[in-house]
């Protein structure tokens, strides 16, 4: 695979990816990518009805989208995805790594497959991902890799998330480490961190926060997805190795 | 592909890598260093997988140490090729 042709707007010839594209945050920085006028890959683990109406909607508006299963748990499961993308729609130069969980409890409780599963997912599998997609996105000299943090890390404690902090706080340090590495070949990697958003993975964990958030209201997908798409963009060239906190104000 | 590669086609291969990644081309030849030519590890590590997609050979960050002059690659391919 050598370099590629360059599209009248800038950009090189190839796809996006972003991982738990079926929901929430995921599905929506999806239909922004897509509208974008990338050909997006929407992973999803098991929700095959709701990643197959993204891509329905997508296809329906004159965009370029497929379904593609794997849980990025399995380690097998980057190259199973990639080369997927690879044969329908060219190299992956957007890679989203937004697939997370979450298995809470105050950290006497939580056990060893809780804390396992959480920095498996949120940190282990994005770095598998990130380390198969730069390959192509080094030879093609652009690339973009945008990690979906949370506020939940370094920036703020929540009792009960020690496991999930922790790997939002891995993945925000390997952001900026694959950063600094790879940025002279056109390829930048960041990171967005939202705070209190409404999808189902925050049902009943935004109570008690809405009160200390400025904006007085829970931010949308939406606002998320289009934080992804600026820092997806050609005109995003220049930053790298940053985290962008979408959060109404509640860290300022 | 991978069995028809001769030396003189590796080390074409890598020479045009070598100018791909801003070697001066007065500079670039067989026993050439790539520290002389300002070539640095995120350069081999690009250099390594121009080898792997085009000659099939799977080269690790443990087989390019001691690495530093283009003979050395081509040499290391080479056995790699078998």
């Amino acid at each position: 695979m050598g370099p590629v042709n360059v599209e009248s707007n800038g950009r090189p010839d190839g796809c996006a990816l972003v991982t738990g594209g079926s929901r929430g945050i995921g599905a929506a920085i999806v239909k922004a990518l897509a509208a974008e006028g990338w050909p997006v890959g929407v992973n999803f683990r098991s929700d095959s009805e709701s990643a197959h109406a993204v891509v329905k909607e997508i296809t329906d508006a004159g965009g370029r989208a497929i379904a593609v299963q794997a849980d990025i748990g399995d380690p097998e499961a980057a190259d199973t995805i990639f080369k997927a993308l690879e044969e329908e729609f060219g190299p992956v130069l957007v890679l989203i790594n937004n697939a997370g969980v979450r298995a809470d409890g105050l950290s006497p409780q939580i056990d060893d497959d809780d804390w396992a599963k959480v920095i498996d997912t949120n940190l282990s599998a994005a770095f598998r991902l990130t380390r198969r997609a730069l390959r192509p996105m080094i030879r093609n000299r652009y690339g973009r890799v945008i990690n979906i943090a949370s506020i939940v890390g370094a920036e703020r404690a929540n009792p009960g998330q020690a496991n999930y902090a922790a790997s939002k706080a891995g993945l925000v340090a390997m952001t900026k480490t694959v950063a600094a590495e790879v940025a002279r070949r056109g390829v930048t990697v960041n990171a967005v961190a939202p705070g209190l958003i409404e999808t189902d993975m925050t049902e009943n964990i935004g109570d008690g926060l809405l009160q200390h958030v400025p904006a007085r209201r829970a931010g949308t997908p939406d606002e998320v997805a289009a934080c992804v798409r600026f820092l997806a963009s050609g005109e995003a060239a220049y930053v790298t190795g940053v985290c962008l906190t979408v959060d109404g104000g509640l860290t300022a | 592909m991978a069995a028809t590669a001769t030396r003189e086609e590796i080390e074409q291969r890598v020479f045009q890598a070598l100018e791909e990644f801003g070697a001066e081309p007065d500079q670039i030849g067989p026993d050439a260093e790539f520290e002389s030519m300002d070539v640095d590890s995120l350069d081999l590590v690009e250099l390594a997988q121009i080898v792997e997609d085009e000659y099939g050979v799977q080269l690790k960050g443990e087989d390019m140490e001691g690495i530093t002059t283009v003979r050395q690659a081509v040499d290391l391919v080479m056995s790699k090729l078998g």
